[in-house]
């Protein structure tokens, strides 16, 4: 009983975060101005970072914790770098 | 069958709480990144995907592989450090951008900078 309700609980959070996704994707391709895409790509890679535990919890592999780490790594050195391309004109100075 | 059906009942259902808890506050905070009016308002919304959302989920993963494991299992804290450290370094950094590039323009709905600054 109560693993027919963490089936659904996993399944239904996924399908929560796709809609989360989309919604920042919609954001990405709408959002009138740069610093909104940018924030739109943060937020998308936040969800992502989400999914994939949820992913490693379904799948019982602690593997996909290191990979949900390597995405928020990485996420945040891309926002830095596209913060501070919008702040300058360039990335390095 | 599979490997959730080793949790223990209690387990069961505190994991599927903490997961389904996780995505709706990162459903939440997607949805007023949507609907929100301007980029001001709409910096606020993704932080409750990147903060409660991620801790939930966090929350849920540990708690899933220690009872599996039978040992605590922390990796899933590293993350946690690390988007409490970077969540506000990016946004501080991209709303200074957004505004920065607001003044340029000379647009009248964000404040003047101040003479000292």
């Amino acid at each position: 009983m109560s693993h027919q309700l963490l089936d659904a609980a996993i399944i239904l959070a996924q399908l929560l975060l796709l809609l989360a996704m989309s919604f920042s994707i919609i954001r990405m391709v709408r959002g009138p101005r740069a610093q909104d895409r940018v924030l739109a790509l943060d937020a998308l890679y936040v969800n992502a970072m989400i999914l994939l535990l949820t992913i490693g919890i379904r799948t019982g592999s602690v593997l996909y914790v290191e990979a949900s780490l390597i995405i928020a790594l990485l996420g945040f050195a891309a926002t830095v770098a596209l913060s501070k391309f919008l702040m300058r004109g360039q990335v390095i100075e | 069958m599979n490997h959730l059906d080793t949790l223990p009942p209690w387990a069961a259902i505190l994991v599927a709480v903490l997961v389904l808890l996780g995505a709706l506050f990162a459903f939440v905070g997607s949805i007023g990144l949507l609907r929100l009016k301007n980029f001001y308002q709409r910096v606020h919304a993704p932080t409750l995907g990147s903060t409660l959302g991620a801790f939930f989920m966090l929350a849920a993963s540990i708690t899933c592989f220690s009872v599996l494991h039978g040992r605590p299992i922390f990796n899933e804290i590293l993350i946690g450090v690390f988007l409490t450290l970077t969540t506000p370094i990016t946004l501080m950094l991209l709303v200074r951008a957004a505004l920065y590039r607001d003044r340029e323009e000379g647009s009248q709905d964000v404040p003047r900078e101040l003479p000292h600054e």
